[in-house]
């Protein structure tokens, strides 16, 4: 009797969400921050609000490295999700042109996606032989250097104006028992951290030289050598940060253990989740205050190509609402990253965000490292750096090493 | 002659039947796939595998990569200790074990302990102990000796022995349940023989005992040596490969090169390369094992 009742119980479950439930579409990204768990969290409010999508949220631990492979194989091993966060770029390049992701052309010509994504390069990424296959959600840039007010307090001396007198203020910091540069152990953030001094360091002519137009000449020549010096004078000052995570290493810039971090502006969701306000507690600087240009990298959603149409439908919307002026607003303000669209209104941002939306207004603006190399390239080169940064290898020679890599992606 | 050929393949026939499942799987999912990725290990494959050849190009990159020889040599490094840390360890714990103490069982239980824990809790527990802001480090330093320093895992020259401990810690005890195993397969007769020559016990088990209990040492050897060659998740839970590429293993690169770089031609070639090194370590012992016995 119990088992009959048990049985019709879930025949009825099964039968009736057919017309009554929402249209589940799983939704796998990497976000798990404080901050950016936040900011997700406006992404499924909005979609769920139209009362029949619903956003079953995929979030997986671990950063970029760990959660792009298991999405990647999800697709090509059959097991699509309804859609996927990747960086702008070329990381999805490949199932692309599989002919695995969803074109989103029409959502695109239907939103005037043309008009309104700024800078256009955002657009042009998502773009593969004249269609549109994600949509962009927001932009990051690397090349920010985030200071401790609190520490450089307790050492007694003001907070530096750029990267030059943050080098030249870490002995005061080192004296007052404080770790000049936190660094987390994961390769990527040893990349990053080399790619913001390079723009900062080298300026943005050498970046586009070396990184747009392919000249390995420039890789190889004297003004890079100087760069992998700054670079090594910077390990120095990382040499006693152990973390391990990039949040990490941002929670010793919060509670004054470490003078600053290089960090993209990600950085500022986890300051904004501890409380400290931009200008008084932290300082940021932008193109780490000596080149304020900044790459214009940031996060895409892509869209499988799923059978059911009721979920084709359901991408599509979810396509136009995340680049819709509203979404685009609640989003980046939790996230701290700039909007893709330069027709909306940011009054709420911070002090940082407003130097980052100065900057984009501007133009001041680079292609990121995913759009210019291959991930064969990004890694290797991520692997190198990781070295570089933790051990003593000499300057010259991992530059030579560095060349050797770029060449491996023309 | 003629007649008995057809019998013989139709002997046992319902046996042979029953295994075509499991002789399916081994040849298709096995020996399939390992030729499959070795055939690909010389294409040019990145996200997804083409049938684009580009010879030992993939092998030529792979050797010349700073972070594929560090791991070689980690593995070179780990493996060595490894092998003769578990087994002597394991061999003086199970002769240990073996002095008819009381509570054996307990202690049994105890030592195997940790070998049911996985790599990743065992690497994370030591990640945790190593760690100087709450391990032992700072253990210590509450206790007063405040200069006292202990950081092996974020130090590029003492981070494979934090993995070593840890390894150890993890595998000794199932070592010393075989060598335990072994050593009560021992005749109790060659015991007292030993005894009534007046040969003291520590000689006996050196020059006795020990050469009876080969066939342990030479399987405790592949089965150590196979966990050190596949080593992947002690190393990701601990230390994540750092700092720098200072711990990094072969199995390690394999993952990052096949899934993070999405160059799956580049992973093939080091996956290739640690079978190689498997069979460096099999090849030996089938040829100990099944050999020597038609030989002798």
């Amino acid at each position: 009797m119990k088992n009959w009742k048990l049985a019709a119980g879930l025949l009825l479950s099964v039968a009736l969400p057919g017309s009554a439930m929402a249209t589940d579409l799983e939704v796998t990204h990497w976000w798990t921050s404080g901050g950016e768990a936040a900011a997700v969290a406006e992404l499924a409010k909005a979609f769920d609000a139209d009362g029949q999508d619903h956003w079953v949220d995929g979030a997986i631990a671990g950063g970029g490295g760990t959660a792009r492979p298991i999405m990647i194989s999800r697709i090509t091993g059959g097991d699509p999700m309804g859609a996927t966060q990747f960086n702008h770029g070329q990381q999805a390049k490949e199932l692309v042109e599989a002919g695995l992701m969803l074109d989103l052309t029409d959502v695109a010509e239907a939103n005037h996606w043309k008009d309104v994504i700024y800078p256009p390069s955002l657009l042009d990424s998502c773009t593969l032989d004249g269609k549109i296959y994600c949509a962009p959600v927001n932009i990051h840039s690397p090349e920010w250097l985030w200071l401790s007010n609190k520490a450089y307090e307790k050492a007694g001396i003001p907070v530096p104006k750029d990267w030059n007198e943050f080098v030249a203020s870490a002995p005061a910091l080192e004296a007052a028992g404080i770790i000049p540069l936190a660094l987390g152990n994961q390769p990527w953030q040893s990349n990053l951290a080399f790619g913001a001094i390079t723009v900062a360091v080298g300026g943005l002519d050498l970046w586009k030289k070396i990184n747009v137009s392919k000249d390995m000449d420039a890789a190889a020549g004297p003004d890079m050598a100087k760069v992998f010096e700054a670079a090594a004078n910077a390990r120095k000052l990382a040499a006693k940060s152990t973390v391990q995570d990039w949040n990490q290493a941002t929670n010793l810039v919060i509670t004054g253990q470490a003078g600053g971090q290089i960090m993209g502006d990600w950085a500022q969701g986890e300051f904004a989740v501890a409380n400290q306000v931009a200008g008084k507690d932290y300082t940021c600087l932008p193109g780490l205050g000596l080149n304020e240009y900044l790459s214009t990298g940031g996060d895409a959603f892509y869209f499988p190509k799923l059978k059911d149409a009721d979920k084709e439908a359901a991408q599509k919307r979810l396509a136009a609402l995340l680049v819709s002026p509203e979404v685009q607003v609640a989003f980046n303000l939790k996230k701290g990253s700039l909007p893709i669209r330069g027709d909306v209104n940011l009054d709420a941002a911070n002090d940082c965000m407003k130097k980052g939306l100065k900057i984009l207004a501007s133009g001041n603006l680079v292609p990121s490292g995913d759009m210019v190399w291959s991930a064969d390239v990004q890694k290797q080169a991520e692997d190198l750096m990781v070295e570089f940064w933790k051990t003593d290898m000499a300057p010259a020679d991992a530059q030579a090493k560095w060349v050797e890599i770029l060449k491996t992606g023309l | 002659m003629s007649e008995t050929k057809p019998l013989r393949l139709l002997r046992n026939v319902n046996a042979k039947l029953a295994a075509i499942p499991m002789v399916l799987t081994a040849l298709v999912v096995f020996v399939g796939g390992t030729v499959w990725t070795v055939f690909y290990s010389f294409t040019d494959s990145k996200l997804l595998p083409k049938m684009k050849f580009v010879g030992f190009a993939q092998y030529d990159r792979l050797w010349h990569n700073s972070r594929w020889l560090i791991s070689i040599e980690n593995l070179a490094i780990l493996g060595t200790l490894s092998l003769v840390l578990t087994i002597s360890l394991g061999f003086i714990l199970a002769v240990l074990m073996d002095q008819k103490i009381r509570f054996e069982d307990t202690f049994r239980s105890i030592m195997l302990f940790p070998f049911a824990l996985s790599f990743i809790v065992t690497g994370l527990v030591w990640q945790w102990i190593l760690n100087p802001d709450f391990g032992i480090q700072s253990v210590i330093r509450s206790i007063g000796w405040t200069t006292f320093e202990f950081n092996p895992l974020n130090n590029p020259s003492l981070v494979l022995y934090g993995l070593l401990i840890a390894g150890l810690w993890q595998g000794t005890g199932f070592v010393m349940c075989l060598m335990l195993a072994g050593l009560r397969g021992i005749d109790e007769d060659i015991w007292k023989a030993a005894r009534v020559d007046g040969i003291p016990t520590w000689k006996t088990y050196i020059f006795v005992v020990i050469p009876m209990m080969r066939p342990v040492f030479i399987t405790t050897l592949v089965i150590a040596a196979a966990g050190v060659i596949k080593l992947y998740d002690l190393v990701v839970a601990q230390t994540s490969g750092g700092p720098g590429n200072a711990s990094q293993v072969p199995a390690m690169y394999v993952y990052d090169y096949m899934f993070q770089a999405q160059n799956l031609g580049q992973g093939f070639a080091a996956s290739t390369m640690m079978l190689v090194t498997v069979l460096i370590v099999l090849i030996p012992w089938a040829y100990l094992e099944f050999g020597s016995k038609k030989h002798g």
